[in-house]
């Protein structure tokens, strides 16, 4: 199963950091996501894209995670020459990881 | 005082559409229009056309939007409030007096502004600003600045703005003159919201769990379409009827800080709990520490319930606090980019578009120190092995920094080539030259930042 199956995600930008949300459809699979989904493996899977740290947020007031990623925009918005410069597709990409 | 005040917002981008605009104009019953028209980068783009001509700098659609929308906030007496001033409120704003002069209609328009910094006129010292979270990138730029002007070095135009980004306090001056339209320069986004509901509700300025909980509804408002269904649908996952006709929101809010966003009936899109965490989310780097000028807001008690069909409600959320420094976006010119794109299909589509781009690569290396080669389809959008597709089609792009127009049109010249020099079957050429603005951030003491209010009436 990918994440794709279960959540939803929107990605953001702030210069060179991209933020991730990791929203689930059903609110009893947040506790499962809070589980399998860990920095490590966030990291792991997104290898290749960002390159810095990665921080993750618990907010079981809306049952949903945010990764907080840095350097995940080959420099930043506005001076990266990717395609997507903002990594607005980058939620797609989390979403594609196997759980 | 008021029990309840809405607000709209009607664009959540400088390139926003304006049909959902004018409809919550026309039909939302509004106190309150707000369009949020500036992003990182828009007012140092706009800066550089208000270099070029003193009297633009302003948003380029400002003309289209108020010569559309202002028969409306006239007629329902709806107070309009927009960031559309970018780097020149103050001809933004007369523009707007011209316009309603046009239209046989007497208003009242206030320009906020003071957000501009300037090192040249000594009014801003090195040691009045620090770093930004790690970047050192913009102090170097800033100090080199300084040092070209004590060596008399003219014209190094380098740094193009500083912009700070203001807080309540100027829109707040403004909403007490009773204006009609109020335009500014940089704002941060929330506080485009929160003002009137202090206006409105008498809300203390150092009250801020409260100012954090309007902080938490301009955050969810901001971005307009976004919390409608806008940059939201997923045909297989989340669907959104009606698309075409998205509208924008608009939030009733209540004194004690609460709020119900919902839309206009009949428009297209949805509001769901799905679109409003998304929302809640997005930009976020910290939800116990959102920073904005006016309040540092907790995000980690908001509570998000749907009540009604497109209708949720907003509770929760609160502030400590305020910073001591604004954050000031700089503006620098970065590079100019060249850039240029050729398609191969069928059988060997990937391998024919892999010898063009290491062709390209061997015959620009000695020339561009950081060259991009994606093949879209492939891998231009997720740069990593882990994901990997089968195309009928991929498109090669290269793309690389160089230091002169002349230099980055290379890129494109190169690529163009393929057709007699390449790979079989290349197509579709397009070639770009831009130059680029590169934006860093820095943060300046509050004493060092004065915002102004301009009054113009006709």
């Amino acid at each position: 199963m990918k994440l794709y199956d279960i959540a939803h995600s929107r990605a953001g930008d702030k210069g060179n950091i991209s933020t991730l949300s990791l929203i689930p459809y059903n609110e009893n699979d947040y506790e499962m996501l809070c589980q399998k989904v860990t920095v490590e493996r966030v990291q792991n899977h997104l290898k290749g894209i960002v390159s810095g740290k990665i921080i993750r947020y618990e907010m079981p007031n809306i049952s949903s995670l945010l990764f907080v990623c840095q350097d995940a925009l080959a420099g930043g918005v506005t001076t990266s020459l990717r395609m997507d410069t903002h990594g607005k597709a980058l939620s797609y990409a989390l979403l594609e990881m196997e759980i | 005082m008021k029990q309840k005040i809405r607000i709209g917002c009607g664009a959540g981008f400088s390139g926003d559409r304006i049909e959902p605009a004018i409809v919550l104009a026309e039909k939302g019953e509004l106190d309150y229009l707000v369009l949020e028209c500036l992003a990182e980068r828009t007012i140092a783009l706009a800066n550089k056309r208000k270099i070029q001509e003193p009297t633009k700098g302003y948003d380029p659609l400002l003309e289209r939007r108020i010569e559309t929308l202002l028969p409306h906030l006239v007629k329902n007496n709806i107070c309009l409030i927009t960031n559309m001033g970018a780097a020149n409120p103050i001809e933004g704003a007369k523009k707007i007096i011209e316009i309603a002069h046009k239209q046989g209609l007497n208003i009242k328009v206030v320009a906020v502004s003071g957000d501009e910094l300037k090192i040249r006129n000594e009014e801003l010292e090195i040691n009045d600003i620090k770093i930004f979270g790690e970047e050192d990138e913009a102090l170097k730029l800033i100090k080199d600045e300084l040092n070209s002007k004590k060596l008399l070095i003219p014209n190094s135009q380098l740094l193009i703005s500083m912009n700070a980004y203001l807080g309540i306090e100027g829109i707040i001056k403004a909403l007490e003159a009773d204006a009609q339209i109020i335009i500014t320069g940089r704002v941060a986004d929330p506080s485009l919201f929160l003002a009137p509901m202090i206006h409105e509700f008498g809300w203390k300025t150092d009250d801020y769990n409260l100012l954090g909980k309007g902080t938490v509804i301009g955050h969810l408002m901001e971005c307009a379409g976004q919390i409608s269904g806008g940059y939201f649908a997923d045909p297989i996952k989340k669907t959104v009827k009606n698309m075409e006709n998205l509208g924008h929101p608009f939030a009733d809010i209540f004194p004690d800080g609460s709020a119900i966003i919902s839309k206009v009936e009949e428009t297209g899109g949805i509001i769901n709990l799905q679109t409003a965490k998304e929302q809640l989310l997005y930009e976020v780097i910290n939800p116990n520490e959102y920073y904005t000028p006016d309040v540092i807001a907790d995000f980690t008690s908001v509570k998000l319930e749907e009540i009604g069909k497109n209708q949720i409600k907003v509770t929760g959320g609160g502030g400590k606090t305020k910073p001591e420094t604004y954050k000031v976006s700089v503006g620098y010119k970065a590079f100019w980019q060249g850039e240029g794109e050729i398609s191969y299909a069928g059988s060997s589509a990937l391998e024919r578009a892999k010898l063009a781009g290491e062709t390209i690569e061997k015959r620009l290396k000695s020339q561009f120190d950081e060259i991009q080669v994606d093949y879209i389809g492939q891998n231009s959008i997720f740069p990593t092995s882990e994901f990997q597709y089968l195309n009928s089609e991929v498109r090669l792009r290269v793309a690389a920094k160089a230091k002169t127009q002349a230099e980055a049109a290379l890129i494109g010249e190169e690529v163009e080539a393929l057709y007699t020099n390449g790979p079989a079957g290349g197509g579709g050429v397009r070639k770009y030259v831009n130059e680029v603005i590169g934006i860093v951030s820095v943060l300046v003491d509050r004493n060092k930042v004065q915002p102004q209010v301009t009054i113009f009436q006709n």
